[in-house]
């Protein structure tokens, strides 16, 4: 498959404050890609960059090859959702999702089927001549969701559009969100703060700190292979622990001597080691890899989440078996389970991996 | 008793707010040559001779059309500027934003007096075109501060939207942006269309000779003593006011109502 987009190099500062840094990134046709980073990290203004709103400092956008830095937004054959719907509150539904074919001279009855296919498509029929501040939080998504496809844009972008919505609402739209890439078979680049958000609608995920590319790769991939301490505690909840690699496939862990499955770090190099707390299996005292008392007791519907003080580290467990605090318990780790990450060469790269 | 007072003393205030002009409409009324305090039976002939006065007609006219220019003019103008003001940096808008407002605080004559000067400066040979033009700058400002806090509120989101959908910038600022904040156009054009009317100092100073308008007309004719067709002439300016006063209030009443059924239902 071929980069229908691809960021070369893009700089850009605001009031001298630098926001990204000589960001590249290449992005497949068809694929739905997901922007991650905590609040301020860069991912709007990447999006606006793409879409022609922010101008980069330097660098370049290409679009299928093409260098189209210059191409204003409505230039582009691209279409964005914004965060804050952003429907024009003097148009019905029916005008607002006909504003863009309008402008590019369809015919009337192109523009009315158009319409009726995209209300249908959004799960809006009949709303076409409801007043805008008739509809609901969600249905004002959807309506601007309808208004960005009719026009078949190339690449669809999408900067947190489910972000004000409840949990339910939001569940719900990313499903629809799911059906509509494939129904559509368009690119898709889309922003969120929400980890289990990207986790499950992308193919691609690109975890970004502070104007920096953490880890790019597929929801699995940056679930279980998180490549550096950063993206481990952003991606979900876990155990980072300051280790030392003793040789291939053995690790130190607070002390004790833990089998992996990791190679060709050297002999007694310090690293980062990242356990997922469902990874972590309880066992009566003895009968595990590593001694200790659970600290902590908290029940979160499907799982109980425990700390276990073990060898001067408060682990984090959840199990559905319960086990009350106080208890002494054994800590037992699947070599496969382990992660192993190089710990960050210089005291700046550390600023840019960790720093959040 | 407290209530009472309370009635007395609102009375009270209407009674000195509203006495000066219902003497002034009942007078413009009295069957008198003189304004003399003494009721002589209902006319109308006052404004026969107000309608029947060349030279009351034609400064009605310069009135009118000096509104009118400096209103759309002004109106203009203040929302292009409303937009770029918008565009700049914080600390730029609030340099800006200070700017714009010394003319609204200065007194009128400074202004007044200093815009003569100017004029004379340049060689401007006083006349309608200065009075004009000197009514755009004092209304520019009021414009500004209507468009903006609406501009402001819409914000470049719904502009973006626009531009994200294929339009141009002119199509989109027409299109999306000024249906929404033309509530703020439309109060910054009828308060600058009621200003202009109702100036006085700035226009006795940039008008020159033989130019008049109402306001002017009615300083130069008073030296000579208020006849009774000043009164009509100033009732009638009066309700001109009055019936654009109760415009805005209509219009600004029915967009605070929109407002309210659409949050009923939205929220
Ligand atoms: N127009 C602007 N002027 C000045 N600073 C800006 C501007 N736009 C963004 N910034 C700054 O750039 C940084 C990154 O902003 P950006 O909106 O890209 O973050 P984000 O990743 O989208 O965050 P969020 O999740 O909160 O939306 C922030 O520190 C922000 O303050
Ligand atoms: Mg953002």
């Amino acid at each position: 498959m071929a980069n229908i987009l691809e960021l070369v190099n893009i700089s850009k500062s605001f009031d001298n404050e630098l926001i990204l840094d000589e960001l590249n990134l290449e992005i497949r046709e068809n694929t739905f890609m997901t922007l991650l980073g905590p609040s301020g990290c860069g991912k709007t203004t990447t999006l606006r960059i793409i879409g022609g709103f922010t101008r980069q400092d330097s660098g370049q956008v290409l679009f299928q090859g093409k260098d189209i830095t210059e191409l204003p937004p409505n230039k582009r054959q691209f279409n964005t959702v914004f965060q804050k719907y952003a429907l024009f509150p003097h148009m019905n539904v029916g005008e607002n999702i006909a504003y863009g074919l309008k402008i590019s001279g369809k015919s009337k009855s192109y523009i009315d089927s158009k319409i009726e296919y995209a209300l249908k498509l959004v799960n809006m029929d009949g709303y076409r001549n409801r007043a805008v501040s008739a509809l609901s939080g969600g249905q004002q998504q959807r309506i601007a969701i309808a208004r960005a496809i009719v026009n078949e844009p190339k690449v669809l972008l999408l900067d947190e559009p489910l972000g004000a919505l409840d949990l339910k609402l939001r569940q719900e739209l990313q499903y629809e969100l799911i059906r509509l890439k494939n129904e559509l078979g368009i690119t898709f680049i889309y922003v969120t703060h929400d980890q289990e958000e990207a986790l499950t609608m992308s193919d691609t995920v690109v975890v970004m700190n502070q104007g920096y590319i953490q880890q790019m790769g597929s929801p699995e991939n940056i679930y279980n292979e998180p490549e550096n301490a950063f993206v481990a505690t952003f991606i979900g909840d876990s155990n980072i622990i300051d280790s030392l690699m003793l040789r291939d496939r053995l690790v130190q862990i607070c002390g004790t001597a833990f089998p992996c499955v990791d190679e060709g770090f050297g002999i007694n190099r310090p690293v980062d080691v990242v356990i997922r707390p469902e990874d972590v299996i309880l066992d009566e005292p003895g009968r595990g890899q590593l001694d200790g008392v659970v600290t902590h007791l908290v029940f979160q519907g499907v799982h109980y989440e425990m700390e276990v003080m073990a060898g001067g580290f408060e682990w984090l467990v959840q199990s559905t078996q319960i086990q009350p605090v106080g208890k002494e318990v054994s800590l037992r780790v699947d070599p496969e389970n382990i992660q192993i990450m190089s710990k960050p060469a210089s005291e700046d790269e550390e600023a840019m991996v960790i720093d959040a | 008793m407290k209530k009472l007072g309370k009635k007395l003393y609102i009375g009270l205030i209407f009674l000195f707010l509203y006495l000066p002009i219902l003497t002034l409409v009942i007078m413009s009324f009295n069957n008198s040559e003189r304004t003399t305090g003494i009721w002589r039976g209902f006319t109308l002939r006052w404004f026969r001779e107000v309608f029947n006065s060349q030279q009351i007609m034609e400064a009605a006219a310069n009135t009118l059309l000096i509104a009118l220019a400096s209103a759309v003019i002004a109106t203009a103008v203040g929302v292009v500027a409303a937009v770029g003001i918008l565009a700049l940096s914080r600390r730029q808008r609030i340099l800006i934003l200070q700017m714009t407002n010394i003319p609204m605080v200065n007194a009128e004559i400074v202004t007044a007096i200093s815009l003569m000067l100017a004029f004379a400066m340049f060689g401007i040979s006083l006349g309608l075109g200065t009075v004009l033009f000197s009514h755009i700058c004092f209304c520019l400002p009021y414009v500004i501060l209507n468009v903006l806090p609406k501009l402001r509120q819409t914000g470049s989101v719904a502009y973006e939207a626009a531009r994200d959908l294929g339009a141009g910038s002119v199509k989109a600022f027409f299109s999306v942006v000024l249906p929404d904040i033309m509530p703020g156009v439309t109060t910054g054009f009828l308060m600058s269309f009621t200003m202009s009317v109702d100036d006085f100092v700035i226009t006795f100073f940039t008008r020159g000779a033989g130019v008049n308008t109402l306001s002017t007309l009615i300083y130069s004719q008073q030296k000579i003593g208020i006849r009774s067709s000043l009164c009509a002439l100033s009732t009638l300016i009066f309700m001109l006011v009055l019936i654009i006063l109760l415009v805005r209030l209509f219009l600004s009443g029915r967009s605070a109502n929109n407002k309210q059924i659409k949050g009923g239902i939205g929220g």
